[in-house]
């Protein structure tokens, strides 16, 4: 095999890749080796749609909250973002602190539904 | 000495000096960073003392900043007309010693006059990126340049051949110009492509990642496909540059230039190529070798979606587009980026009278969440529209498996092939013959002693009656069945009988492709 042949494939052995119930001998990519794994959505898990800073939070553990109400604030593509519980329920764990900064999809709080 | 005579001497004296750019000091810099200098790039692309530059004495006239006082030669970019292979180009090449090549009003209007030029004229552009980004002090008027290039490059793209070239820096808004184009080349630790650098990302996110993991040469040719052609040096990057304008037209009423027919001179027979196991992989650019003239086949996005191979090759001297499925990588499935990769190279080849071989090898659709999520329905969409719309002779060769969604979309008869040919070892099916047989005989597989033993029984009968060439052939999907060591001849025969090709579409202003 050529050197070009060797650097655009993430592994170098062929694998059993199955397409279709048939399985094929393959060679894998980097990008299809570094794909992300599927989760299922958790209606409870508030988390960052863009990556910013923490300037406020709203709220503490424990404490009861109502679908749409303010949970903290959150700087962001130059907008102070309000985040806001996406139902009602309680404060189950905080996992930012004000002043920190977080990136995209990063879980900040997470809300019990009561 | 005549007054005429003074003149010329003073002009002389006058070019020496802008010439230089930046001065020696800033050269030395931009040596020393591994690159070469603006003008140097251009005079190695061209043909030997081929250039002629225009707007040399060009200057920006801003007062704000103290810019008043601050005279940038040529104003950060070179441009003019020269010759590659005898063939006349527009060129511009952006001068990273003069205010590091950043652009200002007068800096685009010399890149906007020079693209309005080989519209008008109808020959490639080739632009060189080496740049900071907008020339901050000109606030606006930068933007206003960029957008006036953007506008050009949307207006010329299917007209004449665009070619970008990023060696340097290019960064923010100065990405979306090579974006437009048609084929963008980097260079292994010279170029930097990005929309927000390794600073800003760093300051909002904390992450900490170098220039050239965030959009270096490698990232853009492997991971993000905005790169077609990667190169090691300038010197083969240029190398690179001048065997695709070898490859295409200078704009899209010509054709391009035919050269002295050659034979393959591949060593393996081409019946040897194709594992007998229908699972085992194989590299179709073997098949691709087997059949172009000269066996030279310049590929195109090699490093990208590897699972799909595109490319430039010559059958009886006259370019030709190849596509072909890679079995060898993703066992050769369609997915969002090969469909993507697959699509614009097909329109480039309408767009510019080059014949489409395609040469088919394909389980499918690649399955899995992550797929469906980035929305392989909209990027597999792309393939057919790309086939179908175009109207260049459009061949296909059947080589092994073409099972379902798939056989429709690598140009099948019924998006409009001109020619199809099939393999013996062609295997043309609604799908898998393990994933068919699970279906059809379910019943018969489930309420059997042995369950497995009666699935491969089926699984054995579906594939003799249906893994074949000759279902698809009786219904005349498929025209020919053929060895293939009649191939090529097959090829060129085919290509020589759609050589008056006419085909009309409704007339339209435009068609709305998924982009």
């Amino acid at each position: 095999m050529d050197k070009q042949n060797e650097n655009q494939n993430g592994n170098q052995e062929f694998v059993d890749f199955i397409v279709t119930a048939r399985k094929y001998k393959t060679k894998l990519t980097n990008k299809y080796l570094a794909r992300q794994k599927w989760e299922q959505f958790n209606p409870g898990y508030v988390k960052s749609f863009l990556p910013g800073t923490v300037i406020k939070l709203k709220v503490k553990p424990k404490q009861k909250v109502k679908e749409g109400e303010l949970l903290m604030i959150h700087d962001a593509m130059k907008m102070l973002n309000r985040v806001v519980s996406p139902i009602t329920g309680v404060v189950k764990a905080i996992h930012v602190t004000e002043g920190q900064k977080i990136p995209k999809n990063f879980l900040m709080i997470e809300i019990e539904p009561k | 000495m005549t007054s005429l005579k003074k003149n010329i001497l003073a002009l002389r004296e006058k070019k020496v000096i802008v010439e230089l750019g930046g001065g020696e000091e800033a050269i030395e810099k931009q040596v020393a960073m591994g690159k070469l200098t603006a003008r140097q790039r251009i005079v190695q692309l061209l043909d030997k003392d081929s250039f002629h530059e225009y707007d040399l004495f060009v200057e920006h006239g801003v007062r704000d900043f103290g810019m008043d006082k601050k005279v940038l030669y040529g104003d950060g970019v070179i441009t003019g007309t020269g010759t590659i292979f005898g063939a006349p180009v527009c060129i511009y090449a952006q001068d990273f010693t003069v205010a590091g090549g950043s652009l200002g009003l007068m800096h685009a209007r010399k890149i906007t006059k020079i693209m309005d030029h080989a519209l008008k004229m109808k020959m490639p552009i080739i632009g060189i990126n080496d740049s900071g980004g907008a020339r901050i002090q000109e606030g606006v008027s930068a933007l206003a340049g960029y957008g006036e290039i953007f506008y050009r490059n949307t207006i010329a793209s299917g007209v004449i051949p665009q070619i970008s070239v990023i060696l340097g820096p290019c960064a923010g808004g100065a990405v979306y110009s090579p974006a437009l184009t048609d084929f963008v080349f980097v260079v292994e630790n010279i170029s930097k492509m990005f929309i927000t650098g390794p600073n800003v990302i760093k300051t909002v996110l904390g992450e900490d990642i170098s220039m050239e993991d965030l959009g270096g040469a490698r990232v853009h040719a492997e991971i993000t496909g905005n790169a077609h052609f990667y190169a090691q040096s300038e010197a083969e990057c240029f190398e690179q540059i001048k065997k695709l304008i070898s490859f295409i037209p200078c704009n899209n009423t010509q054709k391009a230039k035919k050269i002295e027919p050659k034979k393959p001179t591949f060593k393996k027979k081409i019946d040897d190529i194709i594992p007998s196991e229908a699972k085992e992989p194989y590299d179709v650019r073997d098949v691709i070798r087997a059949v172009v003239d000269n066996s030279d086949f310049f590929e195109v996005q090699e490093l990208f979606a590897a699972n799909i191979i595109i490319g430039f090759g010559r059958m009886n001297g006259e370019t030709v587009g190849l596509v072909a499925n890679q079995p060898m990588v993703l066992a050769g499935v369609l997915d969002c980026d090969s469909s993507d990769k697959a699509a614009r190279f097909i329109r480039f080849c309408d767009s510019f009278n080059i014949p489409i071989i395609t040469f088919e090898d394909m389980p499918g659709y690649l399955p899995g969440v992550d797929q469906e999520h980035a929305g392989v329905i909209r990027h597999g969409a792309k393939v057919l529209y790309a086939y179908s719309e175009a109207t260049v002779p459009k061949i296909t060769v059947i080589l092994r498996k073409a099972y379902g969604g798939g056989y429709i979309a690598m140009n099948s008869r019924h998006l409009g092939a001109d020619f199809m040919f099939a393999w013996p070892s062609a295997e043309i099916a609604v799908m898998g013959p393990e994933g068919a047989a699970n279906i059809i005989f379910r019943k018969e597989i489930m309420e059997a002693e042995d369950p497995n033993k009666v699935r491969q029984e089926k699984v054995k009968e579906y594939i003799e009656k249906f893994a074949n060439p000759y279902v698809a052939a009786s219904k005349g999907y498929i025209d020919s069945v053929i060895e293939p060591s009649e191939t090529r001849n097959l090829l060129l025969h085919a290509l020589d009988v759609s050589k008056n090709k006419e085909e009309t579409r409704p007339e339209k202003k435009h068609g709305i492709p998924p982009f």
